[in-house]
């Protein structure tokens, strides 16, 4: 087994935050190997931001993702700019308020347009939440970790203050995958 | 006890720099080395170290050097502009002889570049950035495990020899966050300077009588250690005696090379029949590896070779592989910098082993290599590529 995934937006959106988590899952929940590439620019906010995960049964060499399943991205400047590596049939997700997907990447690729932001923003009530509303969608997509062992990743790595918050944006996150 | 845990390479430079004993570090903050900064900051003051955050980089080399001086082995971290700026300090430490450890988390350049990409662009100015004829010992690991493991090697030479040592990571494996499985403390092997054994009134610091790396006392332990960039004899103080300084120099150049077929590490993967050898060092040796895996699915006989010490460069190893290979293609993160010293190995048939009163002594036991050499380089700020160097391979196998 050997899973590819990508997340990526803005600096200040919490993608990195969240692809950390979901490599998290995998080591210590999952008990795979799995490694985690963040990048990010000199502007630090509002730059383009980008991590890479690789989940597998193996040890892993090369660590970033350039065969990728599973693309996040919650930013049209760098939905075009790491969409690239993405395997033909695999998994993309945006955030259909910022990004819009062609009709040519539809047939390409299997496409969730989701409102992650506005969900965040409006129905769990803090718009920092987005990053998890997406591992909560990711939970629902993804068979390399469980949606088990991503909420326990999650839990360990927010406040204990925003545990409830975070929890529930986990949970409205996995409602929006139908 | 083995200890696993889950880290990224910034991380382990510093647990690594802990575990070798690391007590004093001195630094200026830059991307993409300041998680290095950051940690230091927080584990050293909770085991008895001092951390320091200078006013710049050529402050906070300074600072270093003072605190190895002081006795306590340590440490400075920076990337970029950083290392730049750092290097008269690091020639001083040359000169002076002060065990010192040196992190560069090589990023684009030049000048401020691209701070948070990865490079390989500085392995030449590690070798000759500073001014006037130098030792150096530089090394550059390739995953995470080995910026813990080969730090703590860092510390050890840096005090054996008692000179400057450059760590060379870079953006890429800086940041890169994996599990890592630590060796039990008790396995490690901790090297500490050596200290005088003689009454303070018969001390001199530069005593070549104890060998040709002199014992070094701690300063404030009543030894008296005149510590001056100027030539010096051995009570520390300058002189201009061409025959005393041309014995001298050449010991700071051979107390290197006389070491180096143990400080030259190096890593042979899969290259006993192999026609096509890669050289790649560091983190792009990761991707070397990943093609030459799929190089031999598809029958093609491709193996690696992956200096750990760059500096002093592992030439014999080198040669040895190179003298049954039909092609040599260098990989590096950079438009071509090692790929001169690699040619001028294997092409010229010559390692140097030492310099004696002006001659440069000469391995010359292993024939020229016919081989074909090509290169795979790149600095966009982005990790080269399995498939860049898998096409390569193909190209010429």
């Amino acid at each position: 087994m050997r899973y590819e995934m990508r997340f990526s937006g803005v600096g200040g959106q919490g993608n990195m935050l969240a692809a950390m988590i979901v490599s998290e899952a995998a080591i210590y929940f999952g008990n795979k190997h799995a490694c985690y590439v963040p990048t990010y620019t000199s502007q630090v906010r509002g730059g383009p931001t980008k991590a890479d995960i690789i989940i597998s049964d193996a040890p892993i060499l090369y660590s970033e993702a350039n065969n990728i399943d599973y693309f996040m991205s919650l930013h049209p400047k760098t939905y075009k700019m790491y969409k690239s590596d993405s395997k033909q049939g695999s998994i993309i997700v945006v955030d259909m308020n910022m990004v819009q997907v062609t009709e040519e990447d539809k047939k390409n690729f299997r496409v969730y347009e989701l409102p992650i932001v506005e969900t965040a923003r409006n129905k769990v009530g803090n718009v920092i939440t987005a990053n998890i509303v997406s591992l909560g969608i990711t939970a629902k997509l993804i068979d390399a970790v469980s949606e088990e062992g991503l909420l326990k990743a999650v839990e360990r790595r927010v406040p204990p203050k925003f545990l409830e918050l975070n929890r529930k944006a986990f949970e409205i996150g996995m409602s929006l995958v139908k | 006890m083995k200890r696993t845990v889950v880290a990224n390479g910034n991380e382990m430079v510093v647990e690594g720099a802990i575990d070798a004993g690391c007590r004093f570090f001195a630094g200026y903050p830059i991307t993409p080395s300041s998680e290095i900064a950051e940690g230091m900051a927080k584990r050293l003051p909770k085991i008895g170290g001092v951390f320091l955050q200078m006013e710049d980089e050529i402050a906070s080399v300074a600072c270093a050097i003072g605190g190895s001086l002081g006795g306590k082995k340590s440490m400075t971290a920076s990337s970029g502009p950083g290392i730049s700026l750092k290097q008269e300090g690091i020639g001083l430490a040359c000169m002076a002889e002060i065990p010192l450890v040196i992190i560069n988390v090589m990023r684009g350049g030049p000048s401020t570049g691209l701070p948070t990409r990865i490079a390989q662009a500085d392995v030449m100015q590690a070798r000759w950035g500073t001014h006037g004829d130098h030792p150096v010992v530089a090394i550059c690991p390739a995953t995470v495990k080995e910026c813990y493991t080969e730090t703590i090697r860092a510390f050890n030479i840096a005090e054996e020899l008692r000179t400057p040592v450059y760590v060379l990571t870079d953006a890429f494996l800086a940041h890169l966050s994996e599990k890592v499985e630590l060796p039990d403390g008790k396995e490690l092997k901790i090297v500490n300077r050596k200290r005088p054994s003689v009454k303070p009134e018969d001390y001199y610091p530069y005593d070549t009588g104890f060998g040709d790396v002199p014992p070094i006392a701690d300063y404030f332990s009543g030894y008296r250690f005149h510590v001056t960039g100027l030539n010096h004899d051995k009570t520390g103080f300058p002189d201009i005696n061409p025959v005393l300084q041309e014995s001298e120099e050449e010991r700071l150049i051979n107390k290197v090379l006389r070491r180096q077929e143990k400080i030259a590490t190096y890593e042979n993967y899969k290259i006993e029949d192999a026609d096509i050898v890669i050289v790649a060092y560091g983190s792009n040796a990761l991707g070397a590896k990943e093609a030459v895996d799929s190089a031999r699915k598809a029958g093609i006989k491709a193996g690696l070779f992956r200096p750990i010490t760059i500096w002093p460069f592992p030439s014999i190893a080198l040669q040895q592989v190179a003298a049954s290979a039909k092609h040599i293609i260098v990989t590096e993160v950079n438009l071509g910098q090692m790929v001169y010293e690699i040619e001028r190995i294997i092409l010229g048939g010559r390692a140097v082993t030492e310099i004696k009163n002006g001659n440069l002594i000469f391995d010359t036991r292993h024939p020229r290599s016919s081989a074909d050499l090509t290169t795979v380089l790149q600095a966009n700020g982005t990790p080269i590529r399995p498939n860049q160097i898998l096409s390569r391979i193909k190209e010429v196998a």
